[in-house]
C-alpha cells in the first residue's frame, strides 16, 4: 500500500493577489508586491525601510465583519487561505465529516514566525490608555501563536491533532514537514498545513532594523528585493498566507481527488550556531537538504530545481547556495519569489512550497525579480528575466529561520 | 415600558455589533447562550458596552444571572442612573 503524500488543494493570499492563481500568475509575469509604506508611524519614528509587502486584498474584505473582528489580522489571512485550500481539494464548506473525512483522522498545522503582535501592542495600548474594562476578551486568543491553526482547527473540526510549530521564517515549510510526519505514520489521513503572518507594525520594522536585516532602497520600492543581486541590502517586510491539503495517498485517491502533486519527502535540521546568522559554512542547512533527499528516496541528479529561501540579504543569499552545492550539486537551477512577495516570515515557506509544486506540475520556474548583476559566489544558474520552461522530475523548497532552523521539502510529480 | 424598548433596542445594537445577530433576532425571551449562539467572551464585550451605554454596573456575579435578552433589560431598567 502507498505511504505517499500527495498535495490535493492549495490555497493563499499574498502581497501579490488574494488567491493561489493571481499570486502564481505574478510570480510568473515578474510583479512585484512591494510598495511605499506611507504611515504615521514610519514618520513618527523615521524608520529606515520604509517599504513593505502588504496584502493585495485586505482580509477585511472577505471575512464577515463579526468574523474578523475575533481575529487577528494573522488568523484572518489563515482562515482565508484554509478556506481556498479545502474547497480545492474539492470538500465543501465546513467540518470534514460531511465529506467523509473523520474529525478524529484530520489534523491542522498553521505555523507562524509571530503570531498576533498587532493585537498584544493594540491591546496594550487600550489598557494603558483606558484601563482595564477596554481590554477585549479575546485579547489572549488573538495573540497567542496557536491562533491560526486553532481557530482553522475549531472551523474544520479536526481532532487528530491541531498545531503550530513556531521557527520564526522556517514555520509554514515546518508546518508541511509535520503534516507529513503526521500522514507517514498514519495519525491522520488528511493535514491542513501552512503559515501565517502579518506582522507589519513599528516595533517589527524597527527591531529587524536595528538587526540591519532589511532593505533601505525607499525610493524604488519594486525593486527593493533583489536576492543574489550584487546590490542586495536587505529583505523587505510581507504578509501573507499559504496553506495546503496534504493526503495519504491512498485517501486521496479513494475519494477520487485532483492531485497537484506529491510532498515526497522532509528534512529538518537546527545549525545551533548564530541566533540570528545562519552558518556560513551551510552545513545545518545542507543536512536538511539531504535529509528531504533521502526521506523522499531521490537521488541528488533527481532534483532539478531549488526554490530558495534566499531573502536579499547579503550573508544569506550566497550561504543558502553554497547549502545546495554541497547537499545536491550545481546543475539545479534556482529562484527566489522573495523578489516578488518580500518576506512572509512565517507564511513564507508555505507560500514558496506552493510555488514548487505549481512549478513541476505546469513545467515553469518563475524569475527572481530584480536580479540584474548575479553575486559571483553563486554557482548555479538562477532563473532571471522571464519565466523558463522546464520538465521537473524533482524539486526542493528550502526554508531557513532566524534561530538557527532549517527545513527542506522535495516535491515530485502526481 | 417605552423605557425598556429602548433598552431593547441599544441592546439589539450591541448584540448584532459584537455577535452578529440580526437586531430583530433579539427578543426579550431569548437565551443568549442556547438562542442567539454568544460565547462567554462575546458576554463580556456585551456586558462592557451596555455598561458605558446605559450607564449601569454589571458585576460579574450579576451577569451570570443575566440568561435572556430580557432578564439583561430588566436588569439595566432598574439599575440606570
Amino acid at each position: 500500500m502507498s505511504n505517499d503524500v500527495v498535495i490535493t488543494g492549495l490555497g493563499a493570499t499574498t502581497p501579490l493577489g488574494g488567491d493561489v492563481e493571481t499570486t502564481w500568475q505574478g510570480l510568473l509575469t515578474g510583479r512585484s508586491g512591494v510598495s511605499a509604506l506611507d504611515t504615521e508611524w514610519v514618520r513618527k519614528f523615521d524608520l529606515p525601510s520604509k517599504i513593505a509587502a502588504r496584502l493585495a486584498v485586505e482580509p477585511t474584505e472577505i471575512l464577515p465583519r463579526v468574523q474578523a473582528r475575533r481575529l487577528d489580522r494573522c488568523e484572518q489571512v489563515a482562515m482565508i487561505a484554509a478556506r481556498q485550500a479545502w474547497s480545492d481539494a474539492g470538500f465543501s464548506a465546513g467540518n470534514g465529516a460531511d465529506d467523509g473525512v473523520e474529525p478524529e483522522r484530520l489534523a491542522v498545522i498553521i505555523g507562524t514566525g509571530i503570531g498576533g503582535a498587532t493585537t498584544l501592542l493594540d491591546q496594550d495600548d487600550l489598557l494603558e490608555n483606558t484601563g482595564l474594562r477596554k481590554v477585549s476578551p479575546l485579547t489572549v486568543p488573538m495573540l497567542m501563536p496557536n491562533g491560526p491553526a486553532a481557530h482553522v482547527g475549531l472551523e474544520l473540526k479536526a481532532r487528530a491533532g491541531v498545531h503550530a510549530p513556531v521557527s520564526a521564517c522556517a514555520s509554514g515549510a515546518e508546518a508541511l514537514a509535520w503534516g507529513w510526519r503526521m500522514l507517514r505514520t498514519g495519525e491522520a489521513d488528511v493535514v491542513v498545513a501552512g503559515g501565517a503572518e502579518a506582522a507589519i507594525a513599528a516595533i517589527t520594522m524597527a527591531g529587524f532594523a536595528q538587526a540591519r536585516t532589511m532593505s533601505t532602497r525607499n525610493d524604488d520600492p519594486e525593486r527593493a528585493s533583489r536576492p543574489w543581486d550584487v546590490n542586495r541590502d536587505g529583505f523587505v517586510l510581507g504578509e501573507g498566507a499559504g496553506i495546503v491539503v496534504l493526503e495519504r495517498e491512498e485517501f486521496a485517491k479513494a475519494r477520487g481527488a485532483r492531485v497537484y502533486g506529491k510532498l515526497a519527502g522532509i528534512g529538518t535540521s537546527a545549525d545551533s550556531y548564530h541566533i540570528t546568522g545562519p552558518d556560513p559554512e551551510g552545513t545545518g542547512q545542507a543536512r536538511a537538504i539531504t535529509a528531504a533527499l533521502r526521506s523522499a528516496g531521490l537521488s541528488r541528479e533527481d532534483i532539478g530545481h531549488v526554490n530558495a529561501h534566499a531573502t536579499s540579504t547579503p550573508v544569506g543569499d550566497v550561504g543558502e547556495t553554497v547549502a545546495v552545492r554541497k547537499a545536491i550539486g550545481e546543475h539545479p537551477v534556482l529562484t527566489a519569489p522573495k523578489g516578488a512577495l518580500g518576506h512572509l516570515l512565517g507564511a513564507a515557506g508555505a507560500v514558496e512550497a506552493i510555488a514548487t509544486v505549481l512549478s513541476i506540475k505546469e513545467g515553469i520556474i518563475p524569475p527572481t525579480l530584480n536580479l540584474e548583476n548575479p553575486d559571483p559566489g553563486v554557482a548555479q544558474d538562477i532563473v532571471a528575466g522571464e519565466a523558463r520552461k522546464v520538465d521537473l522530475k524533482a524539486a526542493v523548497s528550502d526554508s531557513f529561520g532566524f534561530g538557527g532552523h532549517n527545513v527542506a521539502l522535495a516535491f515530485t510529480p502526481a | 415600558m417605552a423605557e425598556k424598548e429602548e433598552i431593547l433596542s441599544g441592546l439589539a445594537e450591541i448584540v448584532e455589533e459584537v455577535a452578529g445577530v440580526a437586531q430583530d433576532d433579539v427578543t426579550a425571551e431569548k437565551s443568549f447562550v442556547d438562542d442567539l449562539d454568544i460565547d462567554s467572551l462575546s458576554m463580556v464585550e456585551i456586558a462592557v458596552q451596555a455598561e458605558d451605554k446605559f450607564g449601569v454596573k454589571i458585576p460579574d456575579d450579576e451577569l451570570a444571572n443575566l440568561k435572556t435578552v430580557g432578564d439583561a433589560v430588566n436588569y439595566v431598567a432598574a439599575n440606570a442612573k
